[in-house]
């Protein structure tokens, strides 16, 4: 029976640089710029880290397969350099690499670094999903954007739970109404304008009901966390966050090819999310957290999302989020940097740039968006699309307990 | 007696009205009246002649069939055989014949009566035809032609219309020309097309064709002209020496337009949807020469009559196409600007789409043997019980399904946009996403119902392919 990784590892140093559409920057410059910020949290040198975890998904832009371009650019004498991709959970992946790493003693500094450089590739928007599903894609999956693969929850949720037109398109808003009141506040995020609600209903459709405001923008960036074993961590800090759980979850194929599943939930989220309570030791979801990441790459995956980790009852998550229950001063606010909404999503760096705002919530070192003495945060990095998808759940407090 | 066994059509929904023609074209001598079919943009003679085929197979119980031949002037392939894409698509077993004919408007008829050749011999025998063209624009042909696609099962058992014989005359008579490779054709001064050609050429087969069956005008209750002229059809009954009602006037001229090579077998099937037992019928059709087929309708036509999807159903079903760029477009005529998502990606792989075969070409999934659930693609281990190998073929195809999901995406590449998808169900078990085609965004809604049809995917011009697959359209 595994015992789980609580309060074993440790994150003792982070980075993060901006995010945005950096044409001056390649991927080694945005690399380069989130270990040195988190490497100079800690005091370590390049010869103390003994492993890598590098996440980037589309290795065309900038890195190639494998992790050997992160060896040569930044000059790491000879140690392992794990390459490791899923999706937009991509980011997480690479963190629970280098936590798995020194929980088993295989490492006593590991590092996971996450990029992604979007914009080198020329499109507004992602590009088609072609070698994300497997080249024999083109056979049998429809003409998809990653838009339209999360929409189809929309359609189906707000059917079957009634809401209106109208209503369901005022709950998403305010959804990314939140975010972006957040993100204006974060001198990282890519965008800091704050639109008010009747912009974000009436803007252009992107694929039925998201509007352009729905949809989290294509950015570039990177993100860094150095790790350690727990009762190693205050060597190198006085207020290190520890990991209390660690969770993905892959789709089974029910979601796609059977009949069970009914496109209004995200199955992956409920199963990842309830694994990471329990390894965590966390039993009531909505009075336990203080903070939320969620992976809104849509305004409607936020929605579920809040039902899928079983904090707000499904069905019911509109209700909570145009009451603020997770507006900055609500009762758990989420995206408290701006989310992917403000800061776009550079796939490979999304889960680390999540870790990023907890780890400084946490510290209590967010300035004007710090939220009052929070003490556990879950960051929720996703995958694919809902019917075929891969949801990593993490959960850090900074207490040991 | 070898003869007709089962037949059907297909008539793509989108239909354009000629003042559409007119409006943009007029000021260039170009103007038309009623409406005529053209195919979607995902649509080409290989889809239009797999849906004509369906419908005569489903009309007919789906019998095995042992040779499929299909005739075309729009032949997509030059080398594949097309024929064989359709029959693969339609899951036609082994052994099996297979021709492509082209070359001429005849070649629906001869698909006929090489089909019906082969009843006489044994078997049953599909013959289909089907045109999807880009006349130019501003030609006389943009104005007559249209897009469509009918089959025609011939066999010896339950026949609905025997062959009582058959006349053809072979004539290099250049009317119409386009050398392979070549997108647009040449023609000649219609005046003497239709009074050296037509009326030459026509009279002369049907004599020889009563001749040969014994016959007199008089026997002929029916005389179906295949052709999209209909100053010919008004000229015919004096040169036939038939009375005028007995040649049939509606050509579909005005609802459907000109559809080269499956005009015949269009005709065939609108003049069988209203046939009595004992009518005598005479199909003639003119291309480079002319084919007249004498058939005799036996009493067996009512009742199958009732399965079958009478052409007068399919020229209901439509939505208007419009505006005229759009029509442009869908031909090819105008080069629209793809963007980088309409971009072809990847090289699709010959040996995958080989390898899983009746999956992609006829939607066939599997059913688990343990627990019964059906399931696409081809699974080996169940969706719902976990057992592994323990699966049997399960073909979607013909089955309705129900929309679980959707979304009108605005950000695909499209060529009608916006793009339209979803999660869809199917009763007995299930689940597919597909691509919608043949409708607008706001008519669909979760819970909607809607069949299966076979499209092109996407086509790889860099590459010389086209795959085909499966899409869901409303049902009407």
């Amino acid at each position: 029976m595994a015992s789980g990784i609580k309060d074993q590892v440790a994150i003792i140093g982070m980075g993060c640089t901006k995010f945005g559409e950096m044409w001056d920057k390649s991927a080694g410059d945005l690399i380069i710029e989130a270990f040195n910020e988190a490497v100079s949290e800690t005091g370590l040198e390049i010869k103390d880290i003994d492993a890598v975890w590098y996440g980037t998904c589309y290795q065309e832009i900038g890195s190639g397969k494998s992790g050997i371009r992160v060896g040569t650019l930044l000059k790491l004498p000879f140690i392992p350099v794990t390459r490791v991709e899923n999706l937009c959970a991509t980011g997480t992946e690479a963190l629970r690499g280098a936590c798995y790493a020194v929980a088993s003693g295989a490492a006593d500094i590991a590092v996971a670094i996450g990029c992604e450089k979007l914009k080198d590739l020329g499109y507004g928007g992602l590009p088609a999903g072609d070698s994300m599903f497997g080249t024999d894609n083109r056979y049998f999956f429809p003409n998809m954007s990653g838009p339209g693969g999360f929409a189809q929850v929309a359609t189906a949720y707000f059917k079957k739970h009634g809401l209106s037109g109208e209503r369901g398109k005022e709950a998403i808003a305010h959804v990314s109404y939140k975010s972006h009141q957040n993100g204006s506040k974060n001198p990282k995020a890519h965008l800091r304008n704050t639109p008010t609600m009747e912009q974000i209903v009436g803007a252009p459709m992107i694929a039925y009901p998201l509007g352009l405001y729905d949809c989290c923008g294509v950015s570039d960036g990177a993100a860094c966390a150095i790790v350690c074993r727990a009762d190693k961590a205050e060597q190198y800090r006085k207020d290190p966050i520890y990991i209390k759980a660690l969770q993905i979850a892959t789709s089974s194929g029910m979601e796609l090819y059977g009949n069970d599943w009914d496109s209004t939930y995200i199955e992956t989220t409920r199963r990842a999310g309830d694994k990471a309570y329990k390894e965590a030791g966390i039993t009531s979801p909505r009075e336990e957290l203080s903070l939320l990441e969620v992976h809104d790459c849509f305004s409607i995956t936020e929605l579920v999302t809040c039902e899928d980790l079983r904090i707000s009852p499904e069905g019911k998550a509109a209700d909570d989020i145009l009451n603020g229950f997770y507006d900055i001063d609500g009762k758990i606010p989420c995206q408290t940097d701006g989310g992917l909404k403000c800061f776009g999503h550079p796939i490979g760096a999304s889960g680390l740039r999540m870790m990023y705002e907890c780890y400084k919530q946490l510290q209590g070192k967010c300035g004007d968006r710090q939220i009052e003495k929070p003490k556990t945060a879950l960051t929720h990095n996703l995958g694919g699309f809902p019917a075929h998808c891969v949801v990593s759940v993490c959960i850090v407090g900074n207490e040991k307990n | 007696m070898a003869g007709i066994t089962s037949y059907g059509a297909y008539i793509p929904r989108y239909r354009m009205d000629r003042k559409l023609i007119s409006e943009q074209l007029a000021w260039f001598g170009s103007r038309g009246k009623g409406e005529k079919a053209v195919a979607n943009h995902d649509e080409d003679s290989i889809t239009i002649s797999y849906s004509a085929a369906r419908n005569c197979l489903k009309a007919a119980g789906i019998p095995k069939v042992d040779g499929f031949y299909l005739g075309s002037m729009s032949l997509p392939f030059a080398n594949r055989q097309n024929a064989g894409v359709v029959s693969s698509a339609l899951g036609l077993e082994n052994p099996l014949k297979t021709i492509d004919m082209s070359s001429s408007a005849r070649c629906g008829t001869a698909a006929l009566l090489a089909a019906l050749d082969g009843a006489a011999a044994g078997g049953n025998y599909l013959a289909c035809a089907a045109e999807c063209r880009s006349p130019k624009p501003g030609s006389s042909q943009e104005i007559a032609w249209g897009d469509a696609g009918a089959a025609v099962l011939t066999g010896t058992e339950n026949v609905l219309a025997e062959l009582i014989t058959s006349y053809s005359l072979a004539a290099d008579f250049i009317d119409f020309r386009r050398l392979s490779g070549d997108r647009f054709e040449f023609g000649w001064e219609e005046r003497w097309v239709r009074d050296e050609g037509f009326m030459k050429l026509v009279p002369q087969t049907f004599s020889g064709l009563l001749k040969k069956a014994g016959l007199v005008p008089s026997d002929i209750t029916c005389v179906v002209m295949a052709t999209g002229n209909s100053g010919v059809i008004r000229a015919l009954p004096k040169r036939l020496g038939v009375a005028p009602e007995a040649v049939v006037q509606d050509n579909l001229a005005d609802t459907v337009g000109d559809t080269g090579a499956a005009h015949p077998l269009l005709m065939l099937c609108c003049a069988l949807d209203s046939a009595a037992p004992g009518d005598k019928i005479a199909l003639l059709d003119f291309g480079y020469g002319c084919d007249a087929l004498l058939f005799e309708v036996t009493n067996k036509i009512g009742d199958a009559r009732k399965d079958m999807t009478r052409v007068a159903r399919q020229i209901e079903d439509k939505i208007p196409l419009f505006p005229y760029a759009r029509y442009l477009a869908y031909k090819d005529l105008i080069p629209l600007e793809l963007g980088i998502r309409g971009e072809s990606v990847s090289a699709a792989s010959m040996n995958v789409a080989w390898r899983e075969g009746q999956t992609i070409a006829s939607l066939t999934g599997v059913k688990c043997k343990i627990c019964g659930q059906p399931q696409y693609p081809r699974h080996r281990i169940c969706v719902k019980c976990g057992a592994e190998d323990n699966m049997e073929p399960y073909s979607f195809v013909g089955r309705n399904v129900r929309v679980v999901s959707f979304t009108a995406d605005y950000l695909s590449f499209s060529y009608d946009p916006p793009q339209l998808y979803g999660l869809l169900d199917a009763p007995e078990g299930g689940r597919l996403l597909l691509d919608f085609t043949d409708c607008r965004a706001n008519e669909i809604s979760v819970g909607l119902e809607m069949e299966l049809t076979f499209r092109k995917k996407f086509t790889d011009s860099t590459r010389g392919n086209t795959v085909y697959f499966w899409k869901a359209r409303p049902v009407k």
